[in-house]
C-alpha cells in the first residue's frame, strides 16, 4: 500500500510536466491548427529563466573576508545580501518561486514574437513544414543556450522551507517508511492550479468563450465581426508561459541543461496524441496517466515480471490506444489524419 | 525538370552514377575528399533514397525510420561475427532482417495516417532503441555497442580456412578490404543501384499508385483500391534501404551502437528529404551530402581555422567576425544546421532542388509554361 500511494505521486509529478507541455500544445493546435514542434524548447527557456534570475540575485562584489586575519583574504557576497542582509539571503532562497514573476512577462513576449515572426506564416502549410520549421527553431534556440550557458546542467535548489521531504504516510496513517520530497509536491499542486487556471480562463470568461468559439468555427467567428487572429496570438503567448512555467517549477527537481525540452517534447507529443489531437482535457488526463504508469512500470516487482517494462511503457501504452481508438483517447474525427 | 521518358531516365542514372563514381576528384577542392566521409555520403544518401520512398512518394512521415538503419547494422555485426567477414551474407542479412522487421512494424503502424502513424513509428523506434539498451543486451551488448572479438565463432571462414589469429579482423570483400576507397566504393555502387531501383519503382505503375495514395487516398479507397498492401510495401522497401545502409555502416566499421536507433536519427533523415526535396529522385541524395557535409567540416572548425581565414581582415573587425562566426562552427555547427533549416523550410519548401529548378528557369527562356506542366512529375 504504501509503495503504491509513493508509486501514485511519483507518477503524478512527472504527469505534472507532461500534462502542461501537452496542455500548450493542444492549445496551440487547437486554436491556430499548427504543430509546434519548438513547445519543448519553451520549456527550456522558463528553466533559463529560473537560471537567469538566480544569476540576476547572486551578482557578487567582493567583500574582505574578516575570519582570515593572516593575510587579505576576499570572499565573494552577492549584493543583495550586502545590500539587505538576512532579506537579500532570503531573497536568493526564493529565486525559484520569484522566476514564476520573472518568467511569466519573458515567456508571454517570447511566444507573441515566435507567433507573429514565424508561426503565423505556417497556418498554410503543411504539417510537416510546420514540424521541420519549429524543429530549426527549437535547434536554435538551443545552441543559442548551450553558447550562453555551457552544456552542463545548472543544479537550482528549492527554496529552504520545502528543501526536505514530507512525511505524508503520518498524514494518511500508513507508517513513516512514506517520505516524498517536498519540492515535488509542491510541483504537484502548482500543475494542478494552472491547468486548472486554464480551463477556468477558457470556461468563464469572455476571452475564453470567444477562444472556444474560433476553435469550433473559426471563419464563422470571425464573420461576426471579432478579430479571432488576435486572440489566437494571446493564446499562443499563454501556451508559452504554461510551458516556461512548467519549466520554471521543474528546475529543483531535474537541473535544466540545453537540451532538458526534446527530452520532454517527444513525451509529450505521445502524450497529446493518446489524449487526441485538439482535445485539452485529454491531453491533461494521458499526461498523468502516462505519468502514472511509468512510475508503476519502474517498480522492481513489476520489472521482475515484465523486464524492461519501465523502458517502454509509454510507447507501448501509446501503441495499444491508438490502435484501439484511432484517434487517442478524446480526439476529433478528422483531425490530423490527412 | 525534364520530362521522365525512359532515355532521360538513363542519362539522368547515367549522369548519377558518373558523378558519384567520380567524387573523389571533383569534391577534393571543397575539402570532402576523403574516403570517411564520402562513405558517409553514399550510406546516407541510399538511407534518403529510401525513406523519401516511404514519405515523398507515398505521403507517410515515419519519425522511427532509424530503428530499421540500427536493426540492419545488428544484424551486419552478427553476421560478421557468427558467419564470415565477408561483407556480402552482412549485407544479406541486414536487409533481410530489417524487412522483415519492417514488415511487422509497419503492419501495425499503418492503420493509421497522418501524425497517428509518425507517433506509432516513433514508439515502435523508441521501444527498439530503449529495449536494445537495457534488456536485449545479450544481443545488442546494451551501451558498450555490438563489438567484435578475436574468440567469434566466423564459421564460414573457419570452412575457407582463413584464420585472423590474434588480431581483430576487418570486412572485406572477397579479401579487398572495406576501408578507405574500396569501402567507399563499395558504398556508392550499392547507393547507385539503390537509387537505380528508386528510379524504377518512380515510373512504374506501382510508384503511380504510391503517389495517388500521397494526393488522394480517400479517393482511392472510394473506388474500391485497397491501398494498405501498396503503403505496406513502400514501407517494407523504405525499411530495407534503411537496414542496407545501417548495413554498410557495419562494413566500413563494424560496430553497432543502439545510438543509431534514436528518434533524433530518424529525424536526422527526415530533414536531410525535405532539405534535399522530397519527392524528388536526386534531392535526398543532395540533403544528405549537404548535411553530412556540414557535420563533417563545420564542426571541425576551431578558433584559429576561423583566424586564419579572417586574416584579411582589421584586426578589431576580425574579432568580431571570429566570436559570432564561431557560435556557427565547432560545438555550435548545430546552430547552423538549424539556421538552415529555418530558411530552407520558408523559403524554399521543396527544398535544394526547387532551388536548383529556379535558377534553371532562370537561365531557360521557354521557363512559364513549359515547366509548369512537366515539372510535377517528380516535382510534386
Amino acid at each position: 500500500m504504501d509503495a503504491i500511494l509513493l508509486q501514485i505521486l511519483n507518477g503524478l509529478d512527472k504527469g505534472g510536466a507532461y500534462a502542461l507541455i501537452a496542455l500548450g500544445l493542444t492549445l496551440i493546435f487547437g486554436t491556430l491548427g499548427v504543430v509546434n514542434f519548438a513547445h519543448g524548447a519553451l520549456f527550456m527557456l522558463g528553466a533559463f529563466c529560473a537560471v537567469s534570475l538566480r544569476e540576476l540575485l547572486t551578482l557578487s562584489m567582493k567583500v574582505k573576508d574578516e575570519s582570515i586575519t593572516f593575510f587579505d583574504a576576499y570572499k565573494e557576497v552577492p549584493y543583495l545580501e550586502v545590500w539587505f542582509g538576512e532579506t537579500g539571503t532570503m531573497i536568493i532562497d526564493l529565486a525559484v518561486p520569484l522566476s514564476i514573476l520573472f518568467a511569466i512577462p519573458i515567456m508571454l513576449l517570447i511566444g507573441l514574437a515566435m507567433e507573429r515572426g514565424l508561426i503565423q506564416h505556417f497556418y498554410k502549410r503543411t504539417h510537416a513544414e510546420q514540424i521541420l520549421v519549429t524543429f530549426g527553431l527549437a535547434i536554435v534556440l538551443q545552441e543559442i543556450v548551450k553558447a550562453y550557458f555551457g552544456a552542463n546542467p545548472i543544479p537550482q535548489p528549492a527554496p529552504e522551507a520545502v528543501a526536505g521531504s514530507a512525511n505524508i504516510g503520518a498524514l494518511f496513517g500508513l507508517g513513516d517508511s512514506v517520505v516524498y520530497p517536498w519540492w515535488r509536491l509542491v510541483y504537484l499542486a502548482f500543475s494542478g492550479v494552472v491547468i486548472a487556471a486554464v480551463f477556468a480562463f477558457l470556461q468563464f470568461t469572455t476571452f475564453g468563450m470567444v477562444v472556444r468559439a474560433g476553435m469550433q468555427d473559426r471563419e464563422t467567428v470571425g464573420l461576426l465581426g471579432i478579430n479571432i487572429q488576435r486572440r489566437f496570438t494571446i493564446v499562443f503567448g499563454i501556451a508559452a508561459v504554461v510551458a516556461g512555467l512548467a519549466g520554471v517549477m521543474y528546475t529543483p527537481i531535474l537541473p535544466p541543461d540545453y537540451h532538458i525540452g526534446m527530452d520532454f517534447l517527444v513525451l509529450s507529443f505521445v502524450v497529446v496524441v493518446v489524449g487526441g489531437m485538439g482535445s485539452l482535457g485529454g491531453a491533461v488526463a494521458a499526461g498523468f496517466l502516462l505519468g502514472i504508469l511509468q512510475s508503476f512500470a519502474s517498480m522492481n516487482e513489476v520489472k521482475s515480471i515484465l523486464p524492461g517494462i519501465d523502458q517502454i511503457i509509454i510507447y507501448l501504452v501509446a501503441v495499444v490506444i491508438l490502435l484501439v481508438r484511432p484517434r487517442g483517447l478524446m480526439g476529433r474525427k478528422g483531425v490530423m489524419e490527412g | 525538370m525534364i520530362a521522365p521518358t525512359a532515355r532521360n531516365d538513363l542519362i539522368l542514372i547515367g549522369a548519377f552514377a558518373a558523378a558519384v563514381l567520380t567524387a573523389p576528384l571533383w569534391l577534393a577542392p571543397i575539402g570532402a575528399g576523403y574516403p570517411d566521409l564520402l562513405q558517409k555520403f553514399a550510406i546516407y544518401g541510399l538511407f534518403a533514397i529510401g525513406f523519401n520512398i516511404l514519405f515523398g512518394f507515398t505521403g507517410y512521415l515515419s519519425f522511427g525510420h532509424a530503428a530499421f538503419l540500427g536493426v540492419g547494422s545488428y544484424a551486419a555485426v552478427w553476421s560478421f561475427k557468427l558467419l564470415t567477414m565477408n561483407v556480402l551474407p552482412a549485407v544479406f542479412f541486414a536487409v533481410l532482417v530489417s524487412g522483415l522487421f519492417a514488415l511487422a512494424i509497419g503492419f501495425i503502424s499503418l492503420r493509421r495516417t497522418g501524425i497517428y502513424f509518425s507517433i506509432l513509428t516513433l514508439a515502435f523506434a523508441q521501444m527498439s532503441y530503449n529495449l536494445a539498451y537495457s534488456v536485449l543486451t545479450p544481443i545488442t551488448n546494451g551501451e558498450t555497442g555490438l563489438q567484435l572479438t578475436t574468440s567469434d565463432p566466423r564459421i564460414l571462414d573457419k570452412m575457407a580456412g582463413i584464420d585472423y589469429g590474434a588480431a581483430l579482423p576487418t570486412t572485406d570483400l572477397f579479401g579487398t578490404e572495406m576501408t578507405g576507397y574500396p569501402g567507399f566504393y563499395f558504398c556508392a555502387v550499392l547507393m547507385i543501384i539503390g537509387f537505380v531501383i528508386a528510379v524504377r519503382i518512380a515510373r512504374s505503375p506501382f510508384g503511380t499508385m504510391l503517389r495517388a495514395i500521397k494526393s488522394n487516398q480517400n479517393r482511392l479507397n472510394y473506388t474500391g483500391i485497397n491501398t494498405r498492401p501498396y503503403a505496406l510495401a513502400a514501407f517494407v522497401i523504405s525499411g530495407m534501404y534503411a537496414g542496407l545502409a545501417g548495413a554498410l555502416l557495419a562494413c566500413t566499421d563494424p560496430l553497432a551502437g543502439a545510438e543509431r536507433m534514436q528518434w533524433t536519427a530518424s529525424g536526422e533523415v527526415v530533414l536531410m528529404t525535405i532539405l534535399g526535396g522530397a519527392g524528388t529522385l536526386l534531392g535526398p541524395v543532395f540533403g544528405a551530402g549537404v548535411i553530412k557535409y556540414f557535420e563533417n567540416i563545420f564542426s571541425a572548425f576551431n578558433h584559429d581555422i576561423l583566424m586564419s581565414i579572417f586574416d584579411f581582415l582589421p584586426g578589431w573587425l576580425q574579432g568580431i567576425v571570429v566570436t559570432v562566426s564561431g557560435l556557427f562552427v565547432g560545438e555550435g555547427w548545430h546552430l547552423t544546421l538549424g539556421a538552415l533549416f529555418m530558411i530552407i523550410v520558408i523559403f524554399l519548401p521543396g527544398g535544394l532542388m526547387e532551388g536548383v529548378g529556379r535558377i534553371a528557369k532562370l537561365f531557360r527562356k521557354d521557363g512559364g509554361a513549359a515547366n509548369s506542366s512537366v515539372s510535377t512529375a517528380p516535382g510534386e
